[in-house]
């Protein structure tokens, strides 16, 4: 028998016939995702059940020196889960259990491949005051994988979506299944604990150092009534000093900002949309009267704040729809293909991102679009530059690509550093990083993964 | 429309998958009856989407036997048109169907496919059985053959004709019908496959000719009305064939005769019902009140809802001429178990059906589930006729 049938009966034998496959149609869907990424080798993908079943995989692939790759749903558009040197790819969603929901301590464990969609409708009937932070993105992505990616969602205002993680179950690439966090050392998924945070091990690792099977994720009290507060500019600068009035408040549960050139009547105006929520009329109706006097303390006659005090309808329902439904930029161009360059950057960035921003999207044939989420109390902003295009198109595909590049680099430059980086963005931030930093990383992926066998390629600088 | 109709559009998808779910993200499971099976990305509906674009109009991968084994694996419930966010969704299933064409005239079905079509057009019917064979299920009843002159032709269907399970449906509904007083009569031997899992499966010069020979029947006889037992029927009648004929699913008949007191269930039936809704009468034709109707009609009858119901109803697996081909295949997973369990976890006694095809998937399920003696599969003319004074 030769390497590539005995591996692939090996899956088989692992995960079940059904659930292994090797044939090119298969890992045709594997080898690319929706964005600019050029496709690349995939030799078997297989979908596990369990956390032992990917410890064999594991076992499996160290035996046998073949790469392996995890994935949620696949949704990153940076291509983060097509493999760089071929191999396996695991796709997690079968590990779909909800395990756990914690009422008094509030958080819920679940497994690896439990969806965004899945978990928000499970507390909305069963634990309807329960909420979790809900991304901007299809309801298929897996909250595990939002999670390592750092990922930020609809309660921004506790920070991003890693911030809100109390432990893992992770099955190391060795093939040890380890707990970290409370649960190595109590019944109880309850926090971090006071103990050293081994999850930064595996968080912005892009699965490099272990494969996340479980998770313990906090859960937030959902109030009754939800609404927003919307504003206008068309002048950028005034945003940070925006940005830091509306968070002095301590009302926003989260804070976006947007900007694009087509429909025309929406061209050279930023917009910032504050979600509020409440448990009455009342608390609601005071909420948006201490935000609506931002505007006049803002700007002056020349350079103004507005406030929006008619939202239209679609608007609205764009900011509080649940889940939000943040595909429908995706299809800008009509053409299949989407790819946004989130940099996470300093609040008072943002008038040249935005500005410089504009150029990069015209210098490459592009409309400007943006759509931007504010972290915390104004501590950090993820400012995404989104790119729809043509995929049948491949000059569009092309022009997209370059646009992406210059804008990570563009953010870089300003201090910001890209989100859920692909591999020419990961090159860009290690040449800018530390060299003991980046030595530090080599060493702990070594230590860890001695075999290489984790998605090799990214973070290699 | 062929395949190159849809070229502009084809390529649109991006892979979101708002299609696998359900319209409230039901956490019991994805609603696309094949991901729920297969769970790869390639089983998905964006990824049918992308291996078409890839295989049948992009060109970079060779149309093959695993391609049509994919393509083929759709029963074609229609979830995915109605819960993809985007303008092209009514495509979606078009565009699968367009390339199921592509298919056939590759000479790229799967074999089962194949033979399920050759059967139809040597047999008039999948199961290669002989055409006089189609009276059987009528035998020891009262029910007639259509005349001149009857106000309704009841259309039965290959599978309400032959399999033994969804006989049942065709004596109930038969009696139930006779009961009425309605004029009305079926067409035995002379009846033809309606055509919809032809048309479904891509072979759409056999339905054209299919069309052709039910509709030549039905003007020769003087049909104005048909009431179809099968909500496949009731598709391809209603919406593919020249709109000369006024076509009822069953379910939408018994209700307008339960409002009008020509029927009368006041005797009742005692049993706690859920009801499936079949996908070719729910999702592809809106009708999701006249078989609820019917049941909240019946004194005794407790109905209960399923999780996943109405629109969001979770197909059984047979679609698509999956009933036949069984390429979805069994085991835990495959569609009709996942139903049936549904549906014991709702604490009925009876799961209701208004389609043969449902009857027979679900009925399979059950034994494989070991739940007979808990839940029973009854087709809804079955509930009724028991009802009836």
């Amino acid at each position: 028998m030769g390497r590539e049938e005995l591996i692939y009966n090996s899956l088989v034998d692992i995960a079940g016939e059904d659930l292994v496959s090797n044939e090119p149609e298969d890992l045709y869907i594997y080898s690319r995702d929706g964005g600019t990424t050029k496709p690349r080798r995939v030799d078997y993908v297989v979908s596990p059940k369990t956390v032992e079943e990917v410890q064999k995989i594991v076992i499996l692939a160290n035996k046998e020196n073949v790469p392996i790759t995890p994935m949620g749903g696949g949704l990153t558009l940076n291509g983060l889960v097509i493999p760089v040197r071929g191999g396996i790819v695991i796709d997690m969603k079968r590990m779909d259990r909800i395990i756990e929901v914690n009422e008094s301590s509030r958080y819920v464990i679940i497994e690896a491949g439990v969806s965004q969609g899945a978990l928000m409708s499970y507390l909305k009937k069963n634990y309807p005051d329960l909420q979790h932070s809900m991304p901007e993105a299809p309801s298929i992505a897996t909250v595990v994988g939002n999670l390592l990616i750092r990922g930020h969602g609809s309660l921004s205002q506790y920070g991003d979506n890693s911030n809100m993680l109390n432990g893992i179950e992770v099955v190391l690439p060795t093939g040890e299944i380890c707990q970290v966090g409370s649960c190595s050392t109590s019944p109880h998924w309850f926090s971090k604990g006071p103990l050293p945070d081994l999850a930064g091990l595996f968080v912005g690792w892009f699965g490099t150092t272990g494969i996340v099977t479980k998770a313990s994720l906090r859960l937030y009290p959902r109030p009754e009534k939800r609404d927003m507060v919307l504003f206008a500019t068309q002048n950028p600068d005034l945003i940070p000093d925006v940005i830091c009035k509306i968070t002095q408040t301590r009302m926003a549960d989260n804070i976006g900002m947007m900007e694009q050139e087509k429909p025309e009547y929406m061209k050279g105006y930023q917009f910032i949309g504050v979600i509020i929520s409440g448990d009455s009329e009342e608390e609601i109706n005071y909420k948006k009267k201490v935000l609506g006097k931002i505007p006049q303390a803002c700007g002056d006659s020349e350079n103004k704040v507005t406030l929006l005090e008619e939202i239209p309808p679609s608007s609205k329902e764009r900011f509080l729809e649940e889940p939000p439904f943040a595909a429908v930029a995706a299809d800008f161009r009509k053409g299949g293909g989407f790819q946004y360059c989130g940099i996470m950057m300093p609040i008072e960035k943002v008038p040249e991102a935005w500005r410089r921003g504009i150029e990069i999207a015209h210098k490459h044939g592009m409309l400007f679009q943006c759509a931007n989420q504010v972290m915390s109390a104004g501590h950090e902003v993820m400012f995404g530059f989104n790119y729809s295009f043509n995929r049948a198109d491949e000059k569009d595909v092309e022009r997209a690509k370059k646009a992406m590049e210059d804008t990570n680099k563009l953010g870089l430059e300003l201090g910001g550093i890209p989100w859920k980086a692909d591999l020419q963005a990961q090159k860009q931030i290690v040449e800018k990083m530390d060299p003991n930093t980046f030595e530090l990383m080599k060493k702990v992926k070594k230590l860890l993964d001695p075999n290489g066998i984790m998605n090799p390629g990214n973070w290699e600088g | 429309m062929a395949l190159k109709d849809y070229k502009d559009i084809i390529h649109r998808c991006f892979r979101c998958g708002y299609c696998k779910f359900t319209s409230d993200y039901s956490y019991l499971g994805f609603n696309c009856p094949v991901y729920s099976k297969y769970r790869l990305e390639s089983y998905s509906p964006g990824g049918m989407m992308w291996l078409i674009y890839a295989s049948l109009v992009k060109g970079e991968l060779k149309p093959s036997k695993h391609l049509s084994q994919i393509l083929y694996s759709c029963t074609m419930c229609r979830n995915c048109s109605q819960e993809c966010k985007f303008k092209f969704n009514e495509d979606i299933v078009n565009i699968l169907k367009a390339a199921r064409e592509e298919m056939v005239d590759k000479q790229l079905v799967p074999q089962i496919v194949g033979q399920f079509l050759t059967n139809v057009y040597d047999y008039g019917n999948p199961y290669r059985e002989l055409k006089q064979n189609r009276d059987n299920w009528a035998e020891n009843t009262e029910i007639k053959h259509y005349e001149k002159g009857d106000e309704f032709l009841y259309y039965v269907g290959c599978v309400g004709s032959y399999d033994t399970v969804s006989q049942k449906a065709a004596r109930a509904l038969g009696s139930v019908l006779l009961k009425s007083g309605l004029p009305f009569g079926f067409l035995g031997s002379r009846e033809v496959c309606d055509g919809n899992e032809v048309d479904m499966l891509g072979e759409k010069g056999l339905f054209e000719f299919l069309k052709e020979e039910n509709t030549q029947i039905f003007k020769e006889l003087g049909v104005k009305k048909i009431v179809t037992l099968s909500p496949h029927s009731y598709n391809a009648l209603k919406n593919n064939y020249s709109n000369e004929f006024e076509v009822f699913h069953y379910t939408q008949l018994l209700r307008d005769l339960v409002k009008s007191g020509k029927l009368d269930v006041s005797r009742g039936f005692k049993a706690k019902v859920t009801y499936h809704d079949p996908c070719f009468l729910g999702r592809y034709n809106n009708e999701y009140d006249a078989p609820r109707e019917i049941l909240t009609a019946i004194p005794g009858v407790e109905l209960v809802e399923m999780e996943r119901t109405k629109e969001n109803s979770f197909c059984c697996g047979g679609g698509g001429g999956n009933f036949y081909t069984d390429i979805l295949g069994s085991g835990k997973d495959s569609p009709s178990r996942i139903r049936v369990r549904e549906a014991h976890d709702t604490g009925a006694n009876i799961l209701a059906v208004a389609c043969p095809v449902c009857m027979m998937m679900l009925e399979d399920a059950l034994k494989a589930e070991g739940l007979e003696d808990e839940l029973a599969i009854k087709d809804i003319s079955e509930v009724m006729n028991a009802a009836l004074l």
